[in-house]
């Protein structure tokens, strides 16, 4: 069954050039406010929609990721708000895929079979869950599968050849190379490198391999997006967030228009990617 | 809770996917995947390996100068009236804890598996001091992940770790304690993964920690066992040790798992009272959740969004604990009760009065325990109480809850 994340994915494949994969924060700063961010990000040239969901202990982010989803939890934002946000977003769009991206303890507690429930019902399409390496399958991989939900897989330069077939065993919709070892919103790692990463897991599967953390400006998005089919970009639009936030949280300006010019400007470099590339 | 079935030993866990029962477990990112793994190997080669095993004796005899003295509390059995009250001595240790144990053991699985730098998070600063205290001896540097909160608390502690080269890295995330610091040390190693071995100080997080952690440790409860059966010909009625994350309970616990006579009763820190969140008693009033590389209970609301607890000391101000006391409080082989910081600061002046003996705060949660049970007790019954560490680093705290300045 194909998701709108394989449909997605297949029509950028035939238009040659990569997606570009945005991160933002559900609830940051607020409901409403978040919601406007989330409507402008396809107008804007996002292919694929990453919906954070807030948690109080994000261990593997930034302090830029951390502080968003603090602001995210002290605006009310539960994990309820956040299929709810989603399930608003798709009574205006029901063509952009959305993921979920987040850890695992708010869905536990939410209940495995009824977030699954819900989540197909709120227009959810995949799912990635930092804290559930391939060893936590049973947890909520394989019944996301079995839902008809995509479970997008992490893989990390400390994934070698041995340990690639597993972490690409029960993976769908895309493979998230994580570009270097660290915390999201660190410095870019060497893009040779990357690239080389990215062939590497290509030779392993199928799937389409987009290349996330540390990705922050249009010039970095062309030289990623030349060799990945795909772009992540995530703290650099919570940024943008917090950015027309003054001291005590008010709006300075209007957050969902500067994330939308933020997210055009990455457009032009993903789809002048493989121009480049090309040269 | 799901009640498991009473196994025939409570002493195999975990199971080869780390699971004690439903708790445990590898929930990281995969980055640390690939580490975590490596570390299982290592540990499996050494736990049974001699040279390893006399390596550790050698410097827990010599260094950390073990064994701890099983001491019969007389001044404090005669106070109390009722059963025999021992204390097994962990305060005696190098460096003031039980929190050397696990760490004399750790460094040398560092030493072994080529790392080049050792990180620790820490919440009293007992756990980061031990730290300091081997990476000096090996030669480590060695980076303390502490809450700006604990920093401020303890900072006798703080000082120390500076004197013996460790870095001390302050966390200001969240309330400034042991999870938030926690939190940073794991990204620490999501980010450093070549050459970093994380020392977790406690028996949580991702398998195989809770394991190795409580193997480290189990040399107080092995040691106690044998004691008691030298001094008293018997073994206890009952053992009592305090649970933050649960080290020293759980070292104290395990060695008396299948001796099915003996009641084992561990002390959360009922903080201000288990009405409010003001407290850290998470198998009292949390549920089972995941975080930090394990599920285990935790102190979390309804959406799953782990609450920052409160206790007087800091050493058990940790929203969760370690995976086996989750499993063993499900299949009913532990009690686990709560103290409040009030009973806990009797039983530390108490302590201080009759036995000439200053109990770190998180120790006198378990002799708070011992108090109020030992007087409806036979006399010749008998209570051993685990006296995790000393209290020097808790007078400051003491002071100011007594309205004093020092």
């Amino acid at each position: 069954m194909a998701t709108r994340i394989d449909r997605r994915m297949a029509k950028l494949r035939n238009e040659g050039r990569p997606a570009l994969v945005t991160y933002f924060m559900g609830g940051d700063p607020d409901y409403a406010t978040s919601l406007s961010i989330m409507k402008a990000l396809p107008g804007a040239g996002s292919d694929v929609i990453e919906l954070g969901m807030p948690f109080s202990d994000p261990m593997a982010d930034g302090p830029a990721i951390q502080a968003a989803g603090l602001r995210a939890l002290k605006g009310g934002q539960t994990l309820v708000k956040t299929l709810k946000m989603a399930s608003d977003f798709r009574a205006g769009d029901d063509e952009t895929p959305i993921v979920l991206m987040g850890y695992y303890n708010p869905i536990y507690i939410y209940g495995v079979d009824r977030f699954l429930k819900d989540a197909i019902a709120s227009g959810i399409d995949g799912l990635i869950v930092v804290d559930l390496p391939p060893e936590m399958d049973e947890e909520l991989c394989i019944p996301a599968l079995k839902a008809g939900i995509n479970f997008i897989r992490l893989a990390t330069p400390t994934t070698d050849d041995k340990r690639l077939p597993k972490v690409l065993q029960n993976t769908s919709g895309f493979v998230y190379y994580v570009s270097m070892t660290g915390i999201t919103g660190s410095a870019l790692a060497d893009t040779g490198k990357v690239a080389t990463a990215v062939q590497r897991i290509k030779g392993h599967t199928n799937l389409p391999v987009c290349v996330g953390f540390g990705v922050k400006t249009a010039e970095q998005a062309r030289v990623i997006g030349a060799n990945a089919d795909g772009v992540v970009v995530g703290t650099a639009i919570v940024n943008a967030v917090a950015n027309v936030l003054g001291p005590k949280g008010e709006k300075t300006a209007d957050p969902a228009e500067a994330v939308a010019t933020l997210v055009s400007g990455l457009a032009q470099g993903v789809r002048s990617a493989r121009l480049a590339a090309a040269e | 809770m799901n009640k498991p079935a009473t196994p025939n030993s409570f002493r195999t866990g975990p199971d080869e996917q780390g699971m004690f029962g439903i708790f445990g477990g590898r929930f990281v990112a995969e980055t640390l995947m690939p580490l975590i793994l490596d570390l299982e190997k290592n540990w499996n080669e050494v736990k049974n390996d001699p040279d390893f095993r006399a390596e550790l004796t050698d410097l827990s005899t010599h260094y950390a100068g073990r064994p701890s003295k099983l001491y019969f509390a007389e001044g404090l059995t005669k106070h109390l009236g009722g059963a025999k009250v021992y204390f097994k001595r962990e305060d005696l240790n190098h460096t003031g804890s039980h929190k050397i144990n696990n760490c004399l053991g750790q460094i040398l699985l560092a030493k072994r598996m080529g790392k080049k730098r050792i990180i620790a998070e820490t919440g009293a600063g007992q756990h980061g001091v031990a730290s300091a205290t081997v990476a000096a001896r090996f030669g480590f540097p060695c980076v303390v992940y502490m809450g700006a909160t604990d920093v401020a608390r303890q900072s006798p502690n703080v000082f120390r770790m500076k004197l013996l080269g460790a870095e001390v890295r302050p966390v200001t995330a969240g309330h400034g304690t042991l999870k938030d610091a926690m939190n940073e040390a794991l990204r620490d190693w999501v980010t450093n993964v070549e050459d970093t071995y994380y020392l977790i100080g406690t028996a949580a997080g991702p398998h195989p920690y809770p394991e190795l952690v409580r193997d480290f440790q189990s040399v107080i409860g092995t040691e106690a066992r044998a004691q008691i059966l030298e001094q008293e010909g018997r073994l206890p009625d009952t053992i009592i040790a305090a649970v933050g994350g649960g080290s020293n309970a759980i070292g104290m616990f395990h060695p008396f798992l299948d001796d099915k006579d003996v009641r084992i009763i561990g002390i959360e820190a009922g903080g201000r009272g288990l009405d409010g969140i003001e407290h850290c008693a998470s198998m009292n009033a949390g549920s089972p959740g995941v975080l930090h590389g394990n599920r285990t209970y935790l102190l979390q609301n309804a959406d799953g969004q782990i609450m920052d607890g409160h206790s007087i000391s800091a050493g058990l101000d940790y929203p969760g604990v370690g995976p086996e006391h989750s499993w063993l409080r499900d299949s009913g082989r532990v009690e686990y009760v709560p103290i409040l910081d009030d009973e806990a600061l009797e039983a530390f002046k108490l302590t201080t009065r009759v036995e000439g003996i200053i109990p770190a705060l998180e120790s006198a949660h378990a002799i708070a325990h011992a108090v109020k049970i030992v007087p409806a007790m036979d006399k010749d019954q008998i209570v051993i109480v685990n006296l995790s560490g000393r209290g020097d680093k808790d007078v400051h705290t003491v002071a100011s809850m007594l309205g004093m300045e020092i």
